[in-house]
């Protein structure tokens, strides 16, 4: 049932794409009405695959000459981001009600882009997952370079070279996999089965996981995600932080880990404690969270800090998949959920409901305008999202977290205490762009106070995307068990390598 | 041989032949005085029927036209007869985007010339001897360079035409005396004797090898390879749309259907390879030692013209030159897929040669330049289009496309995104089934580099593609006044771009009719 996700989602970009041009409210109400189909689906879906494991939805013959076969499956981490995508689909069409300019347009390339993204969830074919994860790159492109803001076309142009060559590395690894296994096969169950032997998944791993991991903000891969977020159009940059880079996280793990988990084998040698690719890769997670971390803390732009913080958080999801024990994971995987909710917030609020109407982001302008006053609404969800992102506990992101520190804890007790040092600098960027952005007490510039009349009221699209975003964080934040009897059983099976 | 047989034989020729004159006869003794457009549909259209009667006529079944000394002249069968009927597929489609040119008052002259140059790209594919393939060879360039001199009031199209031409006639000259030294050391013309003659042993490689550099520059130049690639851009820049079309698609064919019959012949001995293990072995060895210096040419071309071509794109700021580049770079991963021929290799590392294992590495590399000339042919309709409506080719007549005929943006958009390789297009599937076939016929670091440097290359192909999209979606225009086509050109493009995608989406339809060619 699942399946339908995709297919909705495609056939509702075609049909958006056909739609009349001047007719921005009936694109619209289209556009809200395919995405919250999209989310029902994936909440029933969800419930329907409670305790069940791995359910095959569609095993047909794609190309049978090749071996490659057209498999959907879910098991609980599949039916967890496929709930997530759900929801950052129906929230970013909300948060783009506004959108007046090729309105038709932009939904039929975010369609695309959904579509593209359920698939590569789904897929449990890796060419089938490769043709997903392609199809998701272009719609970037477009929904950055036409709606964008800030240098735009550059931050589109960047997204997608580095998506490309990191998909690129991916093709290679997955040519390679499959002339190597000789079985003939291309799905992920015949392929992790091949017996690929150590000395090739030696260097699959890596070209693979940095494949993925360009898309997932791995240091220093990471450099396209705050150019591309801050160029992206509010729904874009919500669906970047929010799906797209759980896609390259969601790789590493399914492709990379779950292909090549030889790859992470001691190389037999070591230098300065480095001695495996595992050793690596949890060392650039650690960089990149508190790398991300200080450089949100020294930003002018708002919405900057918000695309540096992506890069903090989704180290710390790098970091849970190479801690490779059942709790680091499990806590990568829910921090995927997690921050794909509460950046999908922090986007919206500052792309949507503070730039729209202030037209600028940086705190310089920002400090003068006394937002905490004169939107409050806004200010009382960045407080949320802010504690959201923070981890506070109540909020998805203290459990998931937790979880990815105990597990790293448990592997190699420095790699916490580096991540550590990025949830304190968390909390003070946080801090600091809550402060100036909305709760400054300096005088009103002048020039500023001439607008000041001219913020318009929050529509109700925005209260509930908000409503929406700030439910499921606190939801999962409050009862976690509700994703974590998904993803714990399918972890367990990914990590002692029947991959079924 | 009696001359029945070669009537026989050469009926898709003859038809086309038949129907060049016929095109001839009818524009130049019926409508003169008829309105251009008339003209135009009618030549296009009794070309579009020479062509399908042609298609008709194409022997499926294995049979070869022996000269007069037993040897093979022409082949039929296999994939001879697939690429036979792209070449008349392809043919078919550049007519049909001729119908709204008007580049040229004489296009009965051009349809005819047309149709004769397709009737070269037959021979070739099917050709089993030197000078047949010779014959064939300058029967297809010879039309290729008037009907890139057929737009007499551009400059372009005649400095083109020369330059064509130059570089045409020496490469021809190179070919030829490679062949000549083929004819000296073996002391016959045709390729199934060259391949006995050298089984028996007893050649000079060095001699050899001379002879094979030679052929190869004939043919790199026909296939448009590094280094004798210099033609392409200012060609496909200068000639008129749909003969820009037809020499990136159909001659590419007919060209690279030779490469395969060489290839075929050149990489694998022949005969049943029946015996002690021992003489097998000895012959492998022989094997390797003399034709392995031909597939060692072929990858120093692909990964040449795979770098070249691709880099070279990235500055250029004419969508033609772009797409000539582009067409160097596409020539370079076939070339590395014709590389990869199960030949002598797989002797020694199977022990027989694998029959499925030469169906796929076929299948890959037909697939590839039957899909890449049926989407360049689209992308030279889109272009003629809009040169015709702003009058230039550079990048910023695209400008606001979208706008001014969306139905044409989005066939560019996906035609485009095929040639760098975006599934679920044709493009991408192309390059993977190739890919996977050189590293099924290749395991080894050599080949690995050279896939991986082929997927890196697709890569940076992405930003020039995307140079044009950008300007058709995304940058604002000046001018949004709408481009008005041709209907039939509007549904001849929309069916390429629907081809694309629905070939993409289900690669097995293409691939199983290409591989019904050998049951």
């Amino acid at each position: 049932m699942l399946s339908f996700a995709i297919y909705l989602s495609f056939a509702g970009a075609l049909i958006e794409a056909l739609l009349p041009r001047r007719n921005a409210a009936l694109a619209r109400t289209f556009a809200l009405l395919v995405a919250v189909a999209g989310l029902a689906i994936a909440v029933a879906g969800f419930f329907a695959g409670a305790g069940q494991g791995l359910v095959v939805i569609t095993d047909m013959p794609w190309v049978a000459s090749m071996g490659i076969r057209y498999t959907l499956a879910a098991d609980g981490i599949s039916r967890v981001l496929v709930l997530l995508t759900g929801l950052a689909a129906v929230a970013g069409v909300l948060f783009s009600w506004n959108i007046e300019h090729r309105t038709n347009e932009f939904f039929a390339f975010y369609f695309a882009l959904i579509g593209g993204v359920y698939g590569v969830f789904l897929s449990y074919d890796l060419f089938l997952l490769f043709v997903f994860y392609e199809i998701a790159i272009v719609p970037k492109y477009f929904l950055i370079a036409i709606w964008g803001s800030t240098r735009r076309e550059y931050g589109a142009m960047k997204l997608a070279l580095y998506s490309f060559v990191g998909s690129a590395m991916v093709l290679i690894g997955l040519l390679a996999a499959y002339a190597t296994s000789g079985s003939h096969s291309t799905g992920l169950v015949a392929l992790a089965h091949a017996g690929l032997p150590l000395s090739f998944q030696m260097w699959a791993f890596p070209l693979v996981f940095v494949g993925f991991g360009i898309l997932a903000g791995l240091w220093p891969f990471h450099t396209w995600a705050p150019t591309g977020h801050v160029a992206a159009p509010t729904a874009a940059s919500m669906l970047l932080a929010g799906v797209v880079m759980k896609l390259g996280a969601y790789g590493c793990l399914r492709v990379a880990i779950g292909l090549f988990p030889h790859g992470l084998d001691p190389w037999g040698f070591s230098y300065f404690g480095i001695g495996s690719w595992r050793d690596v890769f949890a060392l650039l997670a650690v960089i990149g969270i508190v790398y991300g971390a200080l450089v949100a803390l020294a930003q002018t732009d708002f919405k900057f800090v918000i695309g540096y913080s992506s890069v903090s958080h989704m180290g710390f999801v790098l970091l849970g998949l190479v801690t490779l024990n059942q709790i680091g994971v499990d806590g990568a995987v829910l921090q995927m959920f997690s921050h794909g909710v509460i950046a999908g917030l922090l986007f919206a609020i500052v792309g949507r409901i503070v730039y729209d109407r202030t037209h600028t982001r940086q705190f310089a302008d920002l400090e003068h305008m006394h937002l905490s006053k004169r939107l409050p609404f806004a200010a009382w969800a960045f407080v949320v999202a802010g504690m959201a992102s923070m981890g506070l506990p109540g909020f998805s992101g203290f459990i998931a977290e937790l979880q990815v520190l105990i597990g790293a804890w448990l592997t190699r007790p420095i790699w916490t205490a580096g991540a550590g040092i990025g949830i304190v600098v968390g909390v003070a960027y946080t801090w600091r762009a809550l402060q100036k952005a909305f709760f400054s007490d300096l005088p009103p510039a002048q020039h500023i106070h001439d607008h000041a009349h001219a913020l318009a009221p929050i529509t109700w699209p925005e209260i509930a995307g908000v409503s929406l975003l700030g439910a499921a964080t606190l939801l999962v934040g409050v009862y976690p068990r509700i994703l974590l009897d998904q993803i714990e059983p399918a972890v367990k099976a990914l990590l002692a390598g029947g991959l079924q | 041989m009696n001359y029945a047989d070669l009537f026989r034989a050469t009926l898709p020729e003859t038809t086309l032949e038949i129907a060049a004159l016929l095109v001839l006869v009818v524009d130049l003794a019926f409508l003169r005085k008829a309105a251009q457009s008339v003209r135009n549909t009618s030549a296009a259209f009794l070309g579009i029927l020479g062509c399908a009667a042609a298609a008709w006529f194409v022997p499926l079944e294995r049979v070869s036209l022996d000269g007069p000394d037993g040897s093979a002249l022409l082949g039929a069968g296999g994939f001879t007869a697939c690429a036979q009927l792209g070449i008349l597929a392809l043919t078919v489609l550049c007519l049909a985007l001729l119908i709204d040119s008007l580049f040229t008052r004489h296009v009965g002259e051009f349809v005819a010339v047309m149709l004769m140059s397709a009737a070269g790209g037959l021979i070739i594919a099917a050709a089993q001897d030197l000078i047949v393939i010779f014959i064939g060879l300058e029967l297809l360039s010879l039309g290729l360079y008037i009907l890139t001199a057929f737009a007499k009031k551009s400059a372009k199209s005649a400095e083109a035409a020369i330059k064509y031409y130059l570089f045409g006639g020496m490469s021809a000259a190179f070919l030829l005396f490679g062949f000549s030294y083929l004819y000296g050391i073996f002391g016959t013309t045709s390729v199934l004797g060259i391949t006995g003659a050298l089984s028996e042993g007893g050649a000079t490689p060095a001699l050899l090898f001379v002879a094979l550099v030679m052929i190869a520059a004939g043919l790199g130049f026909k296939v448009a390879a590094v280094p004798f690639h210099l033609w392409a851009p200012d060609t496909y820049e200068g000639a008129p749309a749909p003969a820009a079309a037809f020499i990136a698609s159909v001659s590419k064919v007919a060209s690279f259907a030779l490469l395969l019959t060489l290839s075929t012949h050149w990489l694998l001995p022949l005969g049943p390879l029946s015996g002690p293990r021992e003489t097998l072995g000895a012959r492998v060895a022989d094997d390797i030692r003399t034709w392995m210096p031909w597939a060692t040419i072929l990858i120093i071309l692909a990964a040449v013209s795979m770098a070249l071509g691709n880099l070279a794109a990235l500055a250029q700021t004419s969508v033609r030159r772009l797409l000539a580049y582009s067409a160097i770079a596409h020539a370079g991963y076939i070339l590395l897929g014709v590389a990869f021929w199960p030949g002598p290799a797989f002797y020694v590392a199977g022990g027989f040669p694998s029959r499925a294992l030469f169906l796929r590495s076929t299948n890959a590399v037909l697939y590839y330049i039957l899909t890449y000339a049926l989407t360049t042919i689209g992308a030279f309709g889109v272009v003629g289009v809009v040169e015709r409506a702003t009058g230039s080719d550079k990048l910023d007549s695209f400008l606001g496309l979208h706008k001014r005929n969306p139905v044409l943006a989005a066939v560019l958009l996906v035609l485009f995104l095929s040639l760098a390789g975006i599934p679920p297009l044709v493009g991408f599937w192309a390059k993977f089934n190739l890919f996977a076939a050189v590293l099924a016929v290749g395991a080894g670091p050599v080949p690995f580099t050279l896939v991986a440097l082929a997927v890196a290359f697709s890569a940076v192909s992405l930003y020039y593609y995307l140079q044009v999209l950008k300007r058709a979606y995304v940058m604002p225009a000046a001018d949004e006044s709408p481009i008005r086509t041709h209907p039939v050109t509007t549904i001849v493009l929309v069916l390429i771009a629907a081809a694309v995608v629905i070939l993409g989406c289900f690669p097995s339809l293409l691939g199983d009719w290409i591989q019904s060619f050998y049951r």
